[in-house]
Formats: structure tokens, C-alpha cells, sequence
């Protein structure tokens, strides 16, 4: 029967009973809350939970699909073919539209369900509340799924086979970027509920910034991760040797983690202090909004060309309403609402606090400048006013200016007590940290090739101040108190992640050296004192690709130090070449050779880097992560604390935030 | 400053600020930054900038690709199917380029009136068309239409 019936036709079916389920979430709980019906009330939960299962069988569903080589679902033929292997079956799930907006739904409902888990502590009303505001949003996901963008729909006659997924994205770094990365964006809905549900019921206390704290973090920490691995796997797999491309599609995931980080230091102020409330609940707004926007422009084919929504209406227009009505029903919301919210904390104008609405506001400012340099070609096109692109230095000369006062600030704000500071106080405790800072900045990129570029000096300089502020912070909190808590680690970590960053990007963009060259079987070029010594290149079978393989040694002072073996690929089942390049890692250089074209008679043409300490830019981000989830295990997110404002103790020259 | 409306107030001025900053200096670094697309066509009536970097687009001439034989100095005709115009380029060539495919390459015009890339683009599959090309095409085939149009009339 279930063959007849076909395994694709059951996820189809579950998906619509998830659907259903889906409005039940969104309208029941939240009539309930109003009536204050504490039996209508209670169906948010198991609501959740069979949401979940439902779509996650659906999940199931097209991943058996996509296993078994069903080629009779079209999505399953366009995107895997016979020969890919498993693992990249299993990840072409997510490969296309159709299945990551499936993946997208099942996050969403893991996301929601962990709310309903967690949320023990919580009163019942205000879980009511956040789940059916995720709820509509699985609505709006659900939909655009079964009335545009159905993953189970057949095709007849089935294909013999498929087609396989594009060679660029069958590469494990890229197979769990994207989960990642959603678990990041569908993660903000979280503290978008939150906030929704806090104007709903017209209580924005410092309570709600504590409960949505963690989940936000975690978020965070998940799209940082995300946003890593997917500069990671450019720099292995794009054979360019770069590690951001300022690219429309990591933009649309870099605005969310900029206002993410915005909020994130936005909701301490408000959970410890009780101000800025209106503000973090417009930040959870916003991030939330430019996650949903990030998806699209990224999923909907929007970016090769706004004319995509013209060759397929039903789905630009779709997305269309569906962020008017996300993005203009809570801003109307908010501003309904608003009103009613006071902050109730006051403070100095030399405080934390304003040390963080300064952050906020640099952050906010970073995140305009990627918006317009991302949405203004869509929009110029659009309107048929011409064809531009905006180019890498608009980008890179943004940020220039952006770090320099938000490095700076990160140094100062740690050390910055609330509600009130002394300037002088805080300028005596920094400033040998400022001179040694400053004096290694110019000292350190003079010792490393002898000339001064103030740029170098001043990203080297950002990088030492920002990482031993943060260092004495913590010796001077460690000092102070037996125990510490989870939290101030967490931040700790994840400020000397900004410092590995911004010292990774330094050296990269300084002393980077690339050279494309023509190399003949004996040849050899030295570069930064590493010889490449080309030997020549031999033919390799991989599963679904035949490869020349280039073999490259590395010498340094004449010694063998290692070996690369660059590729040129030329994948069997579509005839596509494509360069997989090689690369010697090392904690302060990488040695990188990427294949060019074969000129004859042996000869190749070779891409050749070495990247100092580029390593030390993912170990920031994986630095900034593991800081958000000490954050969130701090056991205080754990308890059932009565938290009274009022109660604050006088704070110490150090505090967590 | 400790009133609340004085704190608002702050922050009103502070988000001013920052956004008054940011356009400024996003229109100054946005201006020189911004590349324009031409297609061949534009590009033989001038219309492209002479000294300023811009992206041109088109497709690769089947058989127009020379390669030097002891540098990676590439030669190759972009054409629009109206107009061409030639390209070189030094480095390597992305997997994708190919003879007859569509391709967009950025770079200026040298004193001779060559256009010299410094970057060429070729993304995708086989099957994939850059958007800015496929309108150059689409252009010229419309123009051809029109003018086989015009003809039939005057018959």
C-alpha cells in the first residue's frame, strides 16, 4: 500500500497536516491568552511537539528520496544523481529552494519546541504567546511550501538519472554551513517571538530581556559558527584564496549577525539595568526581519536577477507579503505598543550603559552600510536605472572606519561601572594597556617586513588592546571574586575572538602575497622564503570525477617542509571542471596552489599564495561561539530567580554583561 | 542627562549621528565604487567610461581564444551578437570559461583602446547565462526583430 501510495506523497501529506497544525499554534494559544482560558492555553504545547513531528517527517521523507535515488520527485532528479555519494545525497536535502525551505520549517520547529521544553519557568500565558507567534511564522513558511514550492511534486516519466548537485557545493565544510546558518537565522525568531509577545501582553520588563537572553545567544553563537564555515569553505573550495567576498549572499548573512550582536549587547543592558527596552525589542525586530530577508534574497533566485520574481510570480509575490506582513505587523505592533513601555533605569552619559548604546549604534551603522551596498543594485536593476555592482573597496573602506571606534570601545566598556563612571577612573586603569598597545602596533608590522602602513599598525594595535583590555578585565575580576561566573567567561572568550579576528584580518589583508605563474615539471618559485617546486602532474579516479593532480613540493632554507597536491577536476556526470585547491596549514601561514589550465607539453599555470595567520580568523569565530554557549550555560539562566531591578548590587569595577 | 527625556533625546542624537556619518561616507566611497555593466554595443559607441574601472559582458567568440605560449596573457573577442570587442587578460581563467559561453569581465580601456580585465567571471553551470548578458543578447535580438519587421513593411 505505502508503495502504491509512495513515501513522497506521505511527506507531501504530512507536511499539510503540519500546516494545519500550524494555524491551530498560532490562533488557539494566543485566543486563550486573551480569554486567559488556561485549557487553550495549554494546547501551545503539544501543538509544538506534533508540529514537529509532522514536519520532520516530511524531512524524513525527502531525505529517503534523495537516498534511494527517487527520481520520480523532480526536486530529488534536479539536485543528485546515481553516482554522488551519500553523504552529499543527504545534503542535497538542502541543495536548492525547495529543500532548504523545507530544512528552514524543521529548524524552526526543533527552535519552537525547545521553547516549549525550556520554558518550565516561564509563565504559561507569556509561552502561549511566543509559541504562537513562532507559529505564524511556520504558517508563512508552511505555505509558501505547499502553494509554490513543493519539494514532493513528481515528475513523469521518472529519469533514468539525475542531475547532480553543482561540484562547488558537494564539499563537507559547505554540506553543514547552511544548517548552521539557519539554525542562526530561524534562531532570532526566537527572540522575535519573545518580543512580540512581550508587546502583546504589554510587559516589557527586565524579566522577559532575561528569558530571551540565552535564546538569542545561542543564535548568535550558531550563525557566527555558520558564517565561519561558510568563509572556510571559500577559501578551500573557491580556488581564490580569499576569505570573504563582501558577495551578496554572505552579506545577507552577515546584516543579521551584525544587529544580532547589537541585540545581544542591547538585552544585557536591559535584563541588568531595565533601559533601552523599546530599543532591543525594535533590535529583535530587525534582526529577525533581515534573517527572513537573508533567506530569501538568497533562496529565491533574486540575487542572479531581480527579473527571477518575473519568471515566477506567484513566489516573488509571495515573499513579498510575507516580510510586509513579518516586518510591518510587528513594527505596527510596536509602535501600538511602544507607548506603553518606559525604561525605568537611568544613568550618566560616562556609564556601561552608554558605552553599549554606542556599540549599538556602530553596529547598527555596519549594518546599514552592508544593506545599501547590497540592496542598491537589486533596487537600481529593478527599476530598469541601470546595471552596477558595488565594489570591494566601498565594503572593505566601511569597515575600516566602523572597527576603529567600536575596537576602541570594546576595550573601554568592560571596564565602564553602570549607571555612573568617573572618566579619569577609567583612563588611569587603561592607559599603560593604550601605550603598549599603541607601541606594538607600530613596532610589530615594522619587525615583520620593515616598512609602516598606518592601517597595519592600527589593526595591529586594535588587535592588542582589544585582547589584553579583555585579559586585565578578567584578572582584575578573577582577583576581585572567588566566583566566577559562566556568563563573564563567555564574554571574555568571545572578545578574544574579536582580537584573533581582527589580527587574523590584518596580517591577511597586509602580507598576503599571491602570484599567478607558469610552472613546467622542475620549475620553482619562492615566495615569502617558501619554495614551490613543481614535479608535474598525474592523472587520479575519484568516484564521480577524473583529476589532474598536481604535485607541488614546499622547501624552506632548502629543507622539505611539506607537500600540496591542487586538482583540476572534471566531474564525469555533467562535464564540469573545477579546481580543488591545496593547501599547507599552519597556525601562522598557510601555503596555497591552485591549478590553473594545462599550456602543454607538461606545463601548467599555478595560482600560488601564502597567507600569513589566516587561520587565526576562524579561530575567532570558533573563539566568539564557544563564548556564546559558556554564556548560556551560566547557571543563572537556570534558576527560578526572583529578579528585582532594585536589588542590583552596587557594581564592581568589572561586570559581566 | 539623567531625565529620561534627556536619555532619549541622547539617543536620538547618537542614531542621527551615526546614520548622518554612515551616508556620508557610504555615497563618497559608494560613488567611486560603483561599477557600471556595458555590453560591447555601448561599449563601440562610447558610452563607456575611458579612464574608470567597468564591467563588460558578453560572449566568448568560438575560436577567438589565443593564449601566449611562455606567459598567461590570454586574448579572446566578447560579443554581443551585434557588436565585439576584444579582451585581454593575464592570469588564470575561472572553470568555467569557455568558448561560446557567456561571461563578464571587469577591467578598463588602455591608451590603445584595448580593453584589459583584471578579473573575469564565468559562474555557475554550463547552462547559466549572467542576467546583464543574457539583456545585451536579448537587446540585440530585439533590435534584429524590429528591423526584420521594418522590412516586411516596406515590401
Amino acid at each position: 500500500m505505502i508503495s502504491e501510495l509512495g513515501i513522497p506523497e506521505l511527506g507531501h501529506f504530512a507536511l499539510i497536516i503540519a500546516f494545519a497544525i500550524s494555524i491551530l499554534l498560532s490562533i488557539v494559544p494566543l485566543v486563550g491568552a486573551a480569554r486567559n482560558d488556561a485549557a487553550m492555553i495549554a494546547v501551545a504545547r503539544p501543538a509544538a511537539l506534533a508540529q514537529l513531528l509532522f514536519v520532520g517527517l516530511a524531512y524524513a521523507a525527502l531525505t529517503q528520496a534523495f537516498i534511494v535515488h527517487n527520481f520520480s520527485v523532480l526536486y530529488v532528479s534536479q539536485h543528485s544523481n546515481l553516482v554522488q555519494p551519500l553523504m552529499y545525497r543527504i545534503s542535497g536535502v538542502w541543495g536548492s529552494h525547495e529543500g532548504s525551505l523545507l530544512l528552514w520549517s524543521l529548524i524552526l520547529c526543533i527552535w519552537t519546541t525547545a521553547v516549549a521544553v525550556y520554558s518550565r519557568n516561564l509563565p504559561d500565558v507569556m509561552v502561549a504567546r511566543v509559541l504562537a507567534v513562532m507559529g505564524m511564522i511556520s504558517v508563512g513558511f508552511l505555505s509558501f511550501m505547499l502553494f509554490t514550492s513543493n519539494p514532493f511534486e513528481r515528475i513523469f516519466p521518472a529519469p533514468a538519472d539525475g542531475n547532480a548537485l553543482n561540484p562547488l557545493l558537494q564539499d563537507p565544510g559547505l554540506a553543514i554551513h547552511p544548517p548552521m546558518l539557519y539554525m542562526g537565522y530561524v534562531g532570532f525568531s526566537v527572540a522575535f517571538a519573545f518580543a512580540v509577545a512581550a508587546l502583546m501582553g504589554g510587559k516589557l520588563d527586565a524579566t522577559w530581556a532575561r528569558w530571551s537572553r540565552p535564546w538569542t545567544t545561542i543564535a548568535w553563537s550558531f550563525l557566527t559558527l555558520g558564517i565561519g564555515l561558510g568563509s572556510w569553505w571559500a577559501y578551500n573550495e573557491l580556488g581564490w584564496g580569499g576569505w570573504w567576498f563582501w558577495d551578496p549572499v554572505e552579506n545577507a548573512s552577515f546584516m543579521p549577525w551584525l544587529v544580532g550582536t547589537a541585540l545581544i549587547h542591547s538585552l544585557a543592558s536591559t535584563e541588568k539595568r531595565g533601559v533601552f527596552k523599546s530599543w532591543t525589542v525594535l533590535l529583535a525586530i530587525l534582526a529577525f526581519s533581515l534573517s527572513l530577508l537573508g533567506t530569501f534574497i538568497v533562496r529565491s533566485g533574486v540575487l542572479v536577477s531581480v527579473h527571477a520574481f518575473a519568471t515566477d510570480p506567484a513566489r516573488g509575490v509571495f515573499i513579498l507579503i510575507f516580510l510586509c506582513l513579518v516586518v510591518g505587523g510587528s513594527l505596527a505592533l510596536y509602535a501600538w505598543r511602544a507607548e506603553t513601555v518606559s525604561s525605568s533605569g537611568r544613568f550618566e552619559w560616562f556609564s556601561r550603559e552608554t558605552a553599549l548604546l554606542l556599540n549599538n549604534v556602530i553596529l547598527l551603522t555596519a549594518a546599514v552600510a552592508v544593506f545599501v551596498g547590497t540592496l542598491y543594485p537589486l533596487v537600481l536593476d529593478a527599476f530598469a536605472l541601470g546595471k552596477i555592482s558595488v565594489g570591494r573597496p566601498y565594503f572593505d573602506t566601511m569597515f575600516a572606519l566602523v572597527s576603529v571606534p567600536l575596537l576602541s570601545l570594546l576595550g573601554i566598556g568592560p571596564f565602564v561601572r553602570w549607571k555612573s563612571d568617573n572618566p579619569a577612573r577609567v583612563a588611569k586603569q587603561l592607559r599603560l594597556i593604550l601605550v603598549i598597545a599603541l607601541a606594538l602596533g607600530a613596532v610589530i608590522p615594522f619587525v615583520q617586513n620593515g616598512s609602516l602602513s598606518l592601517a597595519t599598525a592600527l589593526g595591529v594595535a586594535a588587535a592588542i588592546w582589544v585582547a589584553l583590555t579583555t585579559l586585565f578585565g578578567f584578572y582584575l575580576r578573577w582577583r576581585s571574586s572567588s566566583r566566577m561566573p559562566l556568563s563573564f567567561f563567555g564574554m571574555t572568550l568571545a572578545h578574544l575572538g574579536i582580537a584573533s579576528f581582527v589580527i587574523g584580518v590584518t596580517f591577511v589583508m597586509s602580507y598576503s602575497t599571491e602570484k599567478d605563474l607558469r610552472m613546467e615539471p622542475g620549475s620553482s618559485y619562492t615566495m615569502d622564503n617558501y619554495e614551490f617546486v613543481f614535479l608535474g602532474t598525474h592523472q587520479i579516479q575519484g568516484p564521480n570525477y577524473v583529476a589532474d593532480e598536481g604535485m607541488i613540493e614546499l622547501r624552506k632554507d632548502g629543507k622539505l617542509i611539506g607537500e600540496l597536491a591542487p586538482q583540476k577536476r572534471v566531474y564525469t556526470d555533467q562535464n564540469n571542471a573545477m579546481t580543488e585547491a591545496s593547501i599547507d596549514d599552519g597556525l601562522f601561514r598557510d601555503l596555497y596552489a591552485a591549478m590553473g589550465e594545462s599550456l602543454g607539453g607538461g606545463a601548467w599555470s599555478l595560482r600560488l599564495y601564502y597567507k600569513p595567520m589566516i587561520r587565526w580568523i576562524w579561530l575567532g569565530c570558533i573563539l566568539m561561539t564557544l563564548g556564546g554557549v559558556l554564556a548560556v550555560s551560566d547557571r543563572r539562566y537556570r534558576q527560578r530567580v526572583k529578579h528585582s531591578l532594585r536589588a542590583e548590587p552596587a557594581s564592581p569595577a568589572v561586570t559581566s554583561h | 542627562m539623567s531625565t529620561k527625556r534627556g536619555r532619549r533625546k541622547m539617543l536620538v542624537i547618537l542614531v542621527l549621528f551615526g546614520v548622518a556619518v554612515a551616508t556620508v561616507l557610504g555615497l563618497s566611497a559608494f560613488e567611486e565604487n560603483l561599477l557600471y555593466f556595458y555590453s560591447p554595443t555601448q561599449v563601440k559607441a562610447g558610452e563607456a567610461p575611458k579612464t574608470r574601472a567597468f564591467r563588460v559582458g558578453g560572449l566568448v567568440v568560438k575560436g577567438s581564444v589565443v593564449r601566449a605560449s611562455d606567459t598567461l596573457n590570454v586574448q579572446f573577442v566578447l560579443t554581443d551578437n551585434t557588436e565585439s570587442m576584444p579582451v585581454s587578460y593575464s592570469g588564470i581563467l575561472p572553470d568555467l570559461f569557455r568558448e561560446g559561453q557567456g561571461i563578464v569581465a571587469m577591467g578598463t580601456m588602455n591608451v590603445a583602446g584595448q580593453f584589459v580585465a583584471s578579473e573575469v567571471l564565468a559562474k555557475h553551470d554550463e547552462n547559466y547565462m549572467p542576467p546583464e548578458v543574457a539583456a545585451a543578447l536579448k537587446a540585440t535580438e530585439d533590435k534584429a526583430k524590429q528591423v526584420g519587421s521594418a522590412n516586411t513593411n516596406t515590401l
